[in-house]
């Protein structure tokens, strides 16, 4: 119980994906102009990034570490997500039209994000794991825990920049600072919040 | 080659198409490796050094890879170099590595460089695509080490790893820091390059017309 406690609170709080780690950024940025959009990607990454653990951890702990194949890790992670997308991009399609029209235009975009490949980097790496596990071993139930937790960070911090958005690009900023410059100082802020969870011992 | 179109493309990735600063691409690794200067300096190195390999090799096989499957070839070009990198900085400069951590292996889905194959690589001889992944690195890697010694002074007060003094802003480190700083850097090279900009085109506007062909 302590140990699935401990991985909620890191993922989704102290080592959020986008504001703490910087993994996620483009969509982050791009996708947070309206509420609705932001947590429909919110969504979409929750749902691939956890079927992405639940596939490369036995696929780089049970087939490419026994054959002495591990350098091979990047090119077959990201196949494994950039097949896995397309695959569910047609199964949502053909089971829930409805559910298509809402997150289907985000599906595509899910194949560049650095998050999806970087929770499956993480989740094989003992020295990212270990601040987050404690004294448990890894498997491939925490490695999908994980991966569900820190698409849920992900979905907290897209959510709480496309709220602020919402307001502060009405508002009458200096000219060179509309745009870019203003999201990222609006996103300085939500990075301060999360700072203090820094505080947290478990 | 062509002196005119070889400025134009130096120009392009150095200033008007600056990918850290004009379109704002690669955010990731911009935002997480500038905390010192160093680290700035190794991404974007790494980055070029990408970009060239996957640009020479994308643009003599421009012939050969069909459309319908071109983005999963380039992405499979890319993973290679990219693998092929972190190989060498694990043996030669373990240090760097350890500090690149889980940004090296995603330089993979960087969007500088699937954007510069799909734009440039693909449809552009191997000379000039080798030229336009130099200039398109540099300016990265220029972006991000001036913004690592930003960040290193104010916030570590040292530059390359070497003391400076004992004041620091420890704010300038923090991930808070990372956004506002990066958010200032846009803000300002815009502020700047526009203002040069218009100045140049309102002073040189015919000879700029016979220059570059096009209307201003």
């Amino acid at each position: 119980m302590g140990t699935f406690l401990m991985i909620i609170v890191m993922a989704v709080f102290v080592n959020n994906f986008v504001v703490v780690q910087f993994l996620g950024i483009c969509p982050f940025l791009g996708l947070s102009k309206r509420t609705s959009d932001a947590l429909g990607m919110g969504i979409a990454v929750t749902l691939v990034m956890a079927i992405t653990c639940l596939i490369t951890y036995p696929i780089y702990n049970y087939i490419l570490v026994p054959l002495g194949l591990e350098f091979l890790e990047i090119i077959v992670f990201i196949f494994v997500i950039a097949s896995l997308v397309q695959m569910l991009e047609k199964a949502i399609k053909k089971l829930s039209p409805g559910l298509y029209k809402a997150m289907g235009i985000y599906l595509p975009l899910i194949t560049t994000n650095c998050a999806v490949l970087g929770v499956a980097e993480m989740v094989i790496d003992p020295s990212q794991m270990a601040g987050v596990l404690g004294s448990a071993t890894m498997n491939v139930g925490y490695s999908v825990l994980y991966g569900v937790f820190a698409g849920l960070g992900f979905t907290v911090a897209i959510v709480l920049l496309s709220g602020l958005r919402e307001k502060v690009d009405y508002l009458d900023t200096a000219k060179t600072m509309k745009g870019f410059p203003v999201t990222m100082v609006t996103a300085c802020f939500i990075a301060m919040a999360f700072y203090v969870f820094n505080l947290i011992s478990l | 080659m062509d002196g005119k179109k070889i400025k134009n493309i130096a120009l392009d990735g150095l200033l008007r198409n600056n990918p850290t600063f004009r379109l704002v691409l690669g955010t990731c690794p911009t935002l997480a490796l500038t905390t010192a200067a160093m680290n700035g300096i190794g991404m974007g190195l790494a980055v070029t050094f990408i970009l060239i390999c996957s640009n020479v090799i994308i643009s003599m096989l421009r012939k050969v890879i069909p459309s319908a499957v071109r983005i999963p070839a380039f992405v499979l070009i890319i993973a290679t170099f990219v693998t092929m990198v972190r190989m060498l900085l694990d043996k030669f400069v373990p240090s760097l590595y350890e500090s690149m951590g889980v940004y090296l292996p995603l330089i993979v889905v960087n969007c500088i460089i699937l954007g510069r194959a799909e734009s440039f690589a693909s449809k552009n001889p191997v000379g000039y695509s080798a030229l336009d992944g130099l200039f398109t690195g540099l300016g990265f890697t220029f972006a991000l080490t001036f913004m690592g010694i930003f960040r290193e002074v104010l916030g570590s007060g040292s530059l390359f790893g070497a003391h400076l003094w004992d004041f620091k802003i420890e704010f300038f480190t923090s991930s808070a820091g990372a956004f506002f700083v990066y958010g200032v850097f846009i803000a300002a090279f815009n502020g700047i390059y526009t203002k040069i900009d218009s100045k140049i085109r309102a002073l040189h506007y015919d000879k700029m017309m016979a220059l570059t062909g096009e209307e201003l």
